[in-house]
C-alpha cells in the first residue's frame, strides 16, 4: 500500500505500474517464490501453446476419416460424427429425440430444485415437481403408451442414463442416509447396530463390488423366476453405497449442532422429528453443503463403474463409439477428452453451486 | 453483583401467596450418572403459583433436579409426578407434561437460523396447532412483555447476551406454561445485562407464575421466592423461606454457602 501511496501522481502511477507493484507484492517477494512463479511460467509456456495447437488450430471438426488423416492435430471429426452415438448410446436411431427430451426436462427440474432451494417459500414446490418430471421421464425414456414405441432399457445409455443414475441416486440415497445417520445417533441399540453396521460394511467395500454383487450374486438369492432389472439393480446399488458416505458426512453436521438446541426443542413440547426437521436438520444441513457435494460429485463420475455389469453410460457409449468403426480407433484421446469435457461441466457446475448456496444461506443470520 | 440486583429489584409489591394445589411431586428420587450418584432421595412438593428458588454449589444436582422436571434428564428410582402426570417413560406423559412445563437455560438455546417471531411462533405452531396468525400475534404480546418487541424480525445472532435470554423467556411464554423452570438464566450473562434479566423474572414472579428458579442472584431469592432450598451434594440440606433461610441458615454448609457468595 504504501509503494502505491509513494507513487507520482498522473499518467506514471498508471494501471500497468500498478500491476508491477502487485507481482513485486505477490510473485516475488522472496526468492523461493520467484523461483515458482518462473517455474510456473516456464510450465504454462511450455503446456499451453501445443495444447492449443492440437486442440484447435490444427485440429479438423469434419466428421470423415480422410480429413482426420490429413490434420497433424485432434480429429473432432470423431465425436462429430459419433456424437449421437455417445450421446445415447444404443438408443434407437429415429427415437433418439425422446432421451434428448427427458435429458432436458430432468437438467430442467434439477436447476429448478436447486434454485428453490434458498428460498424458503419456494421449496414446497420440489417435490411436486420431482413427482411430475419423473414419470415424464419415464414415459418418454420407456415408451410404450401415448403412441411412443416402447423401448427397453437394456437400450438406454449415454449422457440420459449417467444423468439418470445419479439423479435418482441422489435423491433416494439423500434421505436413506439421512436416516442412517440419525440411527448412528439413535439411543435404542438395535437400530444403532444396524446402522452401524450397514455403513461400516458398505465404506469398507468399493463400490465396483457392490455393483457386482447387485448384478451377479444379488439374482441368486431371489427365487426363481424372479428377475429383477439390471439396470434397476445398479440404480439399487448406487443409492446403497451413496447412503453409506452421505450418513457420515450428515454425522457430522447433526453432531455439530449443540445439544441445547435439541433440549429447547424438548422442552417446548416438539417432538423428536419435529425437533429434528424444524430445529436440528436446517442447521446441520448447513453445515455439511460442502462434503455433500463432494459426495455428489464423486457419485456422478462413480456412476461410469456401471460399465462392469454391461451398462453403457457416457464414458462406455465412446468405447462404442471407438468401436464402432477399426478406423476410428485410433482417436480415443479426442473422444475421452470430450466425455471429460462433460464430467468437468457437471461437476464444476455442482461445486459452484454448493459455494452459491453456502452464500445464500449465510445472509442475514450472522451468529 | 448480588448486592445491586437486590436494590434495583425491590420493588416492595407483595407477591400473591401460592396456593394449597400440589402441582409438583417429587417422592424419594434417585439418580446416577454411573457411580456418580448424583440425586439422593430427593422430596420436593410444589404448590401451584409458589416460586421456589434452588441455590448451592456447583455438581451439587440443582440443575439436574429442575432437569428432571421435564424429563430432559430420567431417574432411576421415586417417583416425579407434574401437574398430575406421572413421569416415567411414557413418551405421551412426557410431551404432556413438556406442554405445560417450560425452561429457560443458561445458555438460551434459541434457534440461530430463525427470526425471533419465528422462534417464538415454532411451538404454538407446531404444538399448540395455532394458525400462523394468531401465533404472531401472540409472540408479538409476549415480545413487547419482555419490551424486546422491535427486535422480532432479527436473528438471534444479532442480539445481545440480555436480549437473547429475554427472548427465551418470551419463547416459553408464547406456549402459556403451567411452571416455568429456570436453569442459571443470569449465569451466561454479562454483569451490566443481569438486571434486564431478573426484572422480567420478577415481573412474573408477581403474576403468579409457579417458578423453579436454579440461581445465585440471592436478590432475587429474597424478593420474590416463597422457598429457597440449598442442594449439596446430591441432597436438598435446607429448605425454609427466604427470610428466615438467610437470616438463620441451620445447616453448617449452608452457612458455609452463604459466607461464600454473600461476602463479595
Amino acid at each position: 500500500m504504501t509503494d502505491i501511496a509513494k507513487l507520482p501522481p498522473g499518467p506514471l502511477g498508471s494501471s500497468s505500474q500498478r500491476a508491477v507493484i502487485w507481482a513485486r507484492k505477490n510473485l516475488f517477494n522472496s526468492w523461493f517464490n520467484s523461483i515458482l512463479t518462473l517455474g510456473s511460467i516456464a510450465a504454462l509456456f511450455w503446456i499451453i501453446p501445443p495444447m492449443i495447437e492440437w486442440g484447435i488450430t490444427n485440429a479438423t471438426l469434419t466428421p470423415s476419416i480422410e480429413a482426420c488423416r490429413e490434420v497433424t492435430g485432434a480429429c473432432w471429426g470423431f465425436v462429430n460424427a459419433n456424437l449421437r452415438l455417445i450421446l445415447f448410446g444404443t438408443y434407437p436411431y429415429d427415437e433418439q429425440w425422446r432421451p434428448l427430451l427427458a435429458m432436458v426436462v430432468l437438467v430442467g427440474i434439477i436447476i429448478g430444485s436447486l434454485g428453490a432451494v434458498p428460498y424458503a417459500g419456494m421449496r414446497k414446490w420440489i417435490i411436486p415437481m420431482w413427482l411430475v418430471g419423473i414419470p415424464v421421464i419415464a414415459i418418454l425414456m420407456w415408451g410404450g403408451v401415448l403412441g411412443l414405441t416402447y423401448v427397453q432399457n437394456s437400450y438406454w445409455g449415454g449422457l440420459p442414463l449417467t444423468l439418470i443414475l445419479s439423479s435418482i441416486g441422489i435423491i433416494f440415497a439423500f434421505p436413506l442416509g439421512l436416516l442412517l445417520a440419525l440411527g448412528r445417533q439413535s439411543s435404542m441399540p438395535a437400530i444403532k447396530t444396524l446402522s452401524v453396521v450397514y455403513i461400516e460394511i458398505i465404506r469398507g467395500v468399493p463400490l465396483i463390488t457392490v455393483l457386482f454383487m447387485a448384478s451377479v450374486m444379488f439374482p441368486l438369492f431371489l427365487p426363481e423366476g424372479v428377475t429383477i432389472d439390471k439396470l434397476l439393480r445398479a440404480q439399487i446399488g448406487i443409492i446403497l453405497f451413496t447412503a453409506a458416505y452421505l450418513a457420515e458426512v450428515f454425522r457430522g453436521g447433526l453432531q455439530a449442532v449443540p445439544n441445547g438446541q435439541f433440549e429447547a426443542g424438548n422442552s417446548l413440547g416438539l417432538s423428536y422429528w419435529q425437533s429434528m426437521r424444524l430445529i436440528i436438520l436446517p442447521q446441520a444441513m448447513r453445515l455439511v453443503i460442502p462434503p455433500t457435494v463432494g459426495s455428489f460429485i464423486s457419485m456422478f463420475k462413480d456412476t461410469t463403474l456401471v460399465v462392469i455389469i454391461g451398462l453403457f453410460d457416457l464414458l462406455n457409449t465412446v468405447k462404442l463409439a471407438l468401436r464402432s468403426d477399426p478406423a476410428w480407433t485410433r482417436y480415443y484421446v479426442e473422444g475421452y477428452a470430450f466425455a471429460a469435457a462433460i464430467f468437468f461441466l457437471f461437476c464444476y457446475s455442482m461445486a459452484r453451486y454448493a459455494a452459491y448456496l453456502e452464500k445464500e444461506l449465510r445472509k442475514g443470520e450472522q451468529r | 453483583m448480588t448486592a445491586t440486583a437486590t436494590e434495583t429489584t425491590a420493588t416492595g409489591v407483595v407477591t400473591p401467596p401460592p396456593s394449597n394445589e400440589e402441582v409438583i411431586t417429587v417422592s424419594k428420587a434417585n439418580k446416577w450418572y454411573g457411580n456418580f450418584h448424583v440425586l439422593k432421595d430427593i422430596d420436593l412438593t410444589v404448590n401451584r403459583g409458589e416460586r421456589i428458588v434452588i441455590c448451592g454449589p456447583s455438581g451439587s444436582g440443582k440443575s439436574t433436579l429442575i432437569r428432571c422436571l421435564n424429563r430432559l434428564e430420567t431417574y432411576q428410582s421415586g417417583e416425579i409426578t407434574v401437574d398430575g402426570i406421572l413421569l416415567g417413560d411414557d413418551v405421551k406423559n412426557i410431551e404432556a407434561v413438556r406442554r405445560e412445563v417450560c425452561m429457560v437455560f443458561q445458555h438460551f438455546n434459541l434457534f440461530p437460523h430463525m427470526t425471533v417471531l419465528e422462534n417464538l411462533t415454532l411451538a404454538p405452531i407446531w404444538v399448540r396447532k395455532m394458525p400462523k396468525k394468531q401465533a404472531n400475534e401472540l409472540a408479538m404480546h409476549y415480545l413487547e412483555r419482555v419490551r424486546i418487541s422491535e427486535q422480532a424480525l432479527k436473528f438471534p445472532g444479532q442480539l445481545s447476551g440480555g436480549q437473547q435470554q429475554r427472548v427465551a423467556i418470551a419463547r416459553s411464554l408464547c406456549m402459556q406454561p403451567k411452571i416455568m423452570l429456570f436453569d442459571e438464566p443470569t449465569s451466561a450473562l454479562d454483569p451490566e445485562m443481569v438486571k434486564e434479566v431478573l426484572d422480567v423474572m420478577v415481573e412474573l414472579a408477581k403474576e403468579g407464575m409457579t417458578m423453579l428458579c436454579v440461581t445465585h442472584e440471592m436478590g432475587f431469592a429474597k424478593e420474590v421466592a416463597d422457598r429457597v432450598i440449598f442442594m449439596d451434594a446430591g441432597q436438598i440440606v435446607e429448605m425454609a423461606e427466604p427470610q428466615e433461610f438467610f437470616a438463620n441458615p441451620k445447616n453448617e454448609r449452608t452457612k458455609l454457602f452463604l459466607s461464600q457468595i454473600l461476602s463479595h
